[in-house]
């Protein structure tokens, strides 16, 4: 009955076990932060002072490309779908996921995927260097030849991304414990759900629109070249209609995990569960009828903008309803500021400043100043860095005690905390006013009045770089050793994860648990 | 690439004396933090939406915000507070789903006004059609012959760090557009290549340059004056080197400045038919080739490998002489980031470029090719 992993190599390579392939989707993304992390620091470290210093402009825009696809599809979504292989099926009372030798499939080929991406780096002519957007006909016929590469590349992310994605819904929809109803099922589950319906909704679109591109490179098809009869902002709409989504489905599963984590710390139970979900499934259908908030400057029809502009705005309605239940769960509780709660309560902050100027962004008319300056960089960075790699950090010191039977090092956290927090901030905020003042993104040089705020954002970036150095050490040791964490380890958690021994035993339930 | 971390450090040393290279009186302009409050009406409303958003954003902010940090203050666990068990209330939770929304419809009213007024490009004065070239901006003065390119007039040794930054550092041209005051004045703007955007924050004006579309925008300036942008659009490798420069000036200023433009274009035509000197060519033919050619094949002809052929040694400039007429004339067929120049440039400009692409860079054809001869192919096709 208790079989535990095989040893070796063989086990990772073979396993079908979510713990374990969790595990291998969490090393992954994190080795992708650190990439796409140093690839971030070139970028500043060029955008430290006016001038050409250290890298070239062909460079400096590969750099920029490679950062948002590294960071999007090889940190953020990676480390989430990481998080739901180690917590969904214990979260549900279930022994495993649905489809565990997919389950492995749908690492393994990743990567596969980013192995063929990064390699684009030593081709002739070099990387992708069209942006993370890759806009056409920059992208088809003014790219450089390592272009398929990148296109083949998207088709295997994009096919990891659905095959966990449908295998999140088999495991929700048909594993749950007795008992456990839908209403039932902690946040962070529901928010998986949602998200993996998103994920299947909008991933083929990109694959469509990347062989759309092939077609035109190689086939002599025009889907977006004007000369032979095709439309440029075709490419735009058809991307943003995957791009929109994309970005929600970096943020609602993180919705999940602060959901989970601010109870816990607050010792009470969170504030308006019922309309957590509902506000959930609200942000993920208002996020697919959006897209065009994009594009406000390609000359749509006014009734284009109008209703853009209006849809875009009324997503903040339920984005502000999570908040007000976040913050109505601490009001009047018993709070204690850990490591996780500390990043918890960064993240409510940090993400509403990206919702404030998010909202900004939806009025039309202040977008035409606004769009495709630092301050939609300063926007999704709040949005993405607090919003993502926060809750995936608060997710991970939360979670890590019931992973490896370990305590973290409480002081080393806070280290890690203060010196992120401080370095996002210092990173990121000066990029509103570059933004406003005029400074466009993408762009490897400037002029002298955006001089000084850049040079703070720089140093900002270097100290953010720095304290992940410190997670990762904290990580390790904590795999490797130290205090024996208790099975609840925290005061008061809620959920059946916390039922189990720490560290987690190799098969869980494999008699249901019965929820009442 | 990567240039050596060095430098980075030399750099760091180097950046306290960033602040006294440049001039105090430019304090006020360099930590500028806004929006420009703009020098057209449409820029002035952009202006207040924008200001009245952000203090909206800024109260709702301090009321949840403050209401967190009352609570992280207060109800901790150190000095000893209980945890109340609360978590439903339907009542509540109906009041900040209806209260923002009333706050969006607030919000909504004056958006929609603003955007009414910027789609509202009839009745216009004058018409210019912008067109985004990778990397510089073309500008047709519509209903007469005046056109021509504005290229950066930053010289390679500032960007490269050789020289000390000018003040309008990557922001200034060898040709504004020139535009007069207080008429409205329609944009026609478009692409001949990948998607620009012509931005000017000054007159709020932002709009995509779309190869195969022509987008509209307006603008009516209400003081004389020098405007500044940028192109805002990812397009290649020089999307941070096209910069845009309006210089809105009176109206008879402007009357004289097109006349003047109209003569220039004239006399321009009527070099066509004069022989020029080798040297001659070869001086106009370095001026052009760095304002056209250099951004591709570099300043000093080895190119890009990979991606922008070389000109020192390559079979095109060392080779026939109607090979190279065709691919400048009608660009290439392979690699479309090679423009057809033909209609960029005039026969004298062409002529000296293909005469200096063949004589400097170590190739040493010893060509000289006339203006007439330009004239000749064109006319062959």
């Amino acid at each position: 009955m208790a079989h535990g992993p095989q040893t070796g190599l063989k086990r990772w390579l073979y396993t079908t076990n979510h713990k374990d392939i969790g595990t291998l989707y969490l090393w992954f993304s994190f080795a992708m932060f650190f990439l796409g992390g140093c690839m971030a620091l070139i970028i500043r470290a060029e955008l430290f002072e006016p001038g050409l210093q250290i890298v070239q402009p062909e460079f400096f825009n590969q750099m920029t490309t490679m950062h948002g696809l590294i960071m999007v599809f090889g940190a953020v979504m990676p480390a989430f779908v990481g998080l739901a292989n180690w917590m969904v099926p214990m979260m549900i009372g279930a022994p495993d996921m649905a489809l565990p030798r997919m389950n492995n499939w749908s690492f393994w080929i990743l990567p596969f995927g980013f192995a063929m991406l990064a390699s684009t780096l030593f081709m002739e002519g070099g990387a992708p260097n069209f942006g993370w957007t890759f806009y056409a006909p920059l992208s088809t016929e003014y790219a450089p030849p390592s272009v398929t590469f990148f296109i083949f590349s998207i088709h295997i992310l994009g096919a990891s991304s659905i095959m966990g994605a449908i295998n999140i819904i088999a495991t929700i929809l048909n594993m749950r414990a007795p008992g456990m109803t839908l209403m039932k099922m902690p946040l962070f589950v529901w928010t998986w759900l949602i998200t993996a319906y998103l994920l299947i909704a909008v991933m083929p679109v990109l694959a469509g629109v990347v062989t759309m591109m092939l077609m035109d490179i190689h086939f002599g098809t025009s889907f977006f070249s004007a000369a032979g009869g095709g439309d440029p902002v075709l490419f735009q709409h058809v991307f943003w209609f995957f791009g929109h989504p994309e970005v929600y489905i970096m943020i609602l599963p993180a919705f999940g995990i602060i959901s989970a984590i601010i109870p816990t710390f607050t010792r009470k139970p969170l504030f308006g569960y019922s309309s957590m979900v509902y506000a959930t499934a609200a942000i993920a259908f208002l996020s697919m009828i959006v897209w065009a908030h994009h594009m406000f400057t390609v000359g749509m029809p006014i009734a284009g903008e109008l209703f853009f502009m209006y849809a875009t705005m009324l997503i903040s309605v339920p984005t502000g309803v999570k908040i007000f239940n976040w913050v109505s769960t601490m009001f009047r509780g018993s709070m204690t500021f850990e490591t996780p709660m500390l990043f918890a309560i960064a993240f409510i902050i940090l993400f509403a400043i990206g919702g404030f100027s998010g909202l900004m962004l939806a009025i039309a008319p202040a977008d035409f100043q606004y769009h495709d300056t630092y301050f939609v960089v300063a926007h999704f960075h709040y949005v993405l860095v607090p919003g993502a790699i926060f809750s995936i950090t608060a997710g991970v010191y939360y979670w890590l005690p019931k992973w490896t039977g370990n305590m973290y090092n409480e002081t080393m956290g806070k280290v890690h905390f203060w010196l992120a927090f401080i370095g996002l901030n210092l990173t990121f905020f000066p990029m509103h006013f570059v933004g406003l003042a005029g400074m466009p993104r993408r762009i490897p040089d400037y002029a002298l009045q955006f001089a000084d705020f850049n040079q703070m954002a720089s140093m900002g970036a270097f100290l953010f770089g720095a304290a992940q150095v410190v997670f990762l050490f904290n990580v390790v040791r904590t795999v490797m050793g130290g205090k024996k964490a208790t099975d609840k380890v925290w005061d008061n958690p809620e959920g059946l994860e916390w039922t189990v021994p720490s560290p987690a035993p190799y098969h869980t339930f494999s008699t249901p648990p019965v929820i009442r | 690439m990567l240039r050596g971390f060095d430098r980075l450090f030399a750099l760091l040393a180097a950046s306290l004396s960033v602040q006294s290279v440049l001039a105090e009186e430019q304090a006020v302009e360099r930590w500028g933090v806004n929006m420009p409050k703009g020098v057209t009406e449409v820029a002035q409303t952009t202006y207040e939406l924008h200001m009245l958003i952000f203090w909206i954003c800024v109260a709702i902010g301090a009321l949840v915000f403050g209401v967190m940090f009352y609570s992280m203050w207060r109800h901790r666990k150190s000095k000893g507070y209980k945890a109340a068990q609360f978590h439903e209330s339907t009542a509540v939770e109906l009041v900040w789903t209806i209260i923002p929304t009333v706050i969006l419809i607030l919000m909504a009213i004056p958006a929609t006004k603003t955007l009414y007024e910027i789609y509202d490009t009839d009745k216009a004065d004058l018409d210019i059609m912008i067109t985004g070239y990778q990397w510089k901006w073309k500008y047709d003065y519509i209903g007469s012959d005046v056109t021509f390119f504005s290229n950066l007039s930053t010289p390679r040794s500032q960007i490269n760090n050789e020289q000390p930054k000018s003040p309008n550092y990557l922001l200034e041209v060898d040709e504004p557009l020139v535009v007069p005051i207080k008429k409205k004045i329609r944009f026609l703007i478009t692409a001949n290549d990948v998607i620009h955007a012509w931005w000017v924050p000054d007159l709020a004006v932002k709009k995509d340059a779309i190869p195969g579309f022509i987008n509209e925008s307006w603008t009516r300036i209400e003081e004389p004056g020098i405007y500044r942008g940028q192109c805002a659009e990812l397009c290649g490798k020089d999307h941070g080197f096209m910069p845009i420069v309006v210089k809105a000036v009176p109206q008879e200023e402007y009357n004289a400045w097109l006349d003047g433009r109209v003569a220039s274009a004239v006399k321009m035509r009527e070099l066509t038919g004069k022989t020029f000197t080798f040297d001659e060519l070869f001086a106009q033919g370095e001026k052009v080739y760095n304002s056209m050619c250099a951004a591709c094949h570099q300043p000093n002809g080895k190119g890009v490998p990979g991606v922008f052929p070389a000109i020192a040694g390559s079979k095109i400039a060392t080779g026939p002489l109607n090979t190279h007429l065709d691919i400048v004339i009608d660009g290439s067929q392979v690699n479309p980031a090679m423009q057809a120049f033909g209609e960029q440039l005039s026969e004298v400009d062409i002529a000296a470029v293909i005469t200096y692409q063949r004589n400097a860079f170590g190739n040493e054809m010893g060509d000289t090719v006339q203006p007439v001869d330009i004239l000749n192919f064109k006319n062959k096709q």
